[in-house]
């Protein structure tokens, strides 16, 4: 009988499998995003919820009750200062995962565990962050062959619904408008402003 | 030692097997860059997820 039964074991033995949580803890709060195997990432986000509403509560007994789990006091400092302070309006639910599909090798499926607050940062472009790059892709897909289409193809409606709708675009928008969603959440106000006055003159 | 007291036919066989088939898996198409993805998944040509990019794609030249 399965009764009562809870958690995986995840092949190891119980200090080991302890021992491996608190280094995930560790730097899963140092990264803010670490990949792992989906079980992995399943059993360590109750893990990482529980020291984060610990810290929530930045009291010393806390604070000593996360070095348990958490062995680096700088990390815990973090935790408690950085990472706690921008979840105090959130009643749980501090962490996402999203699957990434099976690696290659042993066919483990692969996983991202993340602070629902995580912004992704571009490697691309040298030391620019992902906001530049993004966004100038997302330029360059609207000032290519993007407006060209959209002005042959319905020139009235293109302009209207970009200056009402941002968020609704990357829906609305044809094929390539992949970078265009996190650019535009991003870094809406300012894009926009300049995307309809570039193409009001063009129409 | 035991053994098999009659002949066992190929339509026996393959009676039995006809409850084996392997089904495809299944897919989606990514709301991003409409390429078919896993569904569930980050999709593997793009990096987005629910509208969101997760991870960077590396390009291949």
């Amino acid at each position: 009988m399965r009764h009562r039964m809870h958690g995986r074991k995840l092949g190891r033995t119980s200090a080991h499998r302890k021992a491996m949580f608190r280094n995930q803890l560790v730097a899963l709060f140092e990264h803010e995003r670490i990949v792992t195997t989906l079980p992995k990432a399943k059993e360590l986000r109750p893990l990482a919820e529980r020291m984060v509403t610990l810290a929530r509560t930045g009291t010393l007994a806390n604070r000593r009750r996360v070095l348990t789990m958490v062995p680096d006091k700088a990390i815990v400092r973090k935790l408690f200062d950085e990472i706690a302070p921008r979840f105090m309006e959130r009643p749980g639910g501090y962490t996402r995962i999203v699957r990434l599909g099976r690696r290659r090798g042993d066919g483990a499926e692969l996983a991202i565990i993340e602070f629902v607050d995580y912004v992704l940062e571009s490697k691309e472009h040298g030391g620019e962050s992902g906001k530049t790059s993004l966004m100038d892709r997302a330029r360059g897909i609207f000032g290519g062959g993007k407006k060209d289409e959209a002005a042959e193809a319905a020139p009235s409606d293109e302009t209207p619904a970009k200056a009402e709708a941002p968020a609704e675009e990357p829906e609305a928008e044809a094929a390539p408008a992949e970078p265009e969603a996190p650019a535009e959440a991003e870094a809406a106000p300012a894009d926009e402003q300049q995307e309809t006055s570039e193409e009001k003159p063009a129409d | 030692m035991a053994n098999p007291k009659r002949r066992h036919s190929h339509a026996r066989s393959r009676k039995r097997r006809s409850h084996d088939a392997l089904v495809p898996p299944g897919w989606s198409l990514c709301t991003s860059c409409f390429e078919p993805k896993p569904p569930h998944r980050v999709c593997p040509h793009c990096g987005s997820y629910k509208g969101r990019q997760v991870v960077e794609v590396e390009e291949l030249d």
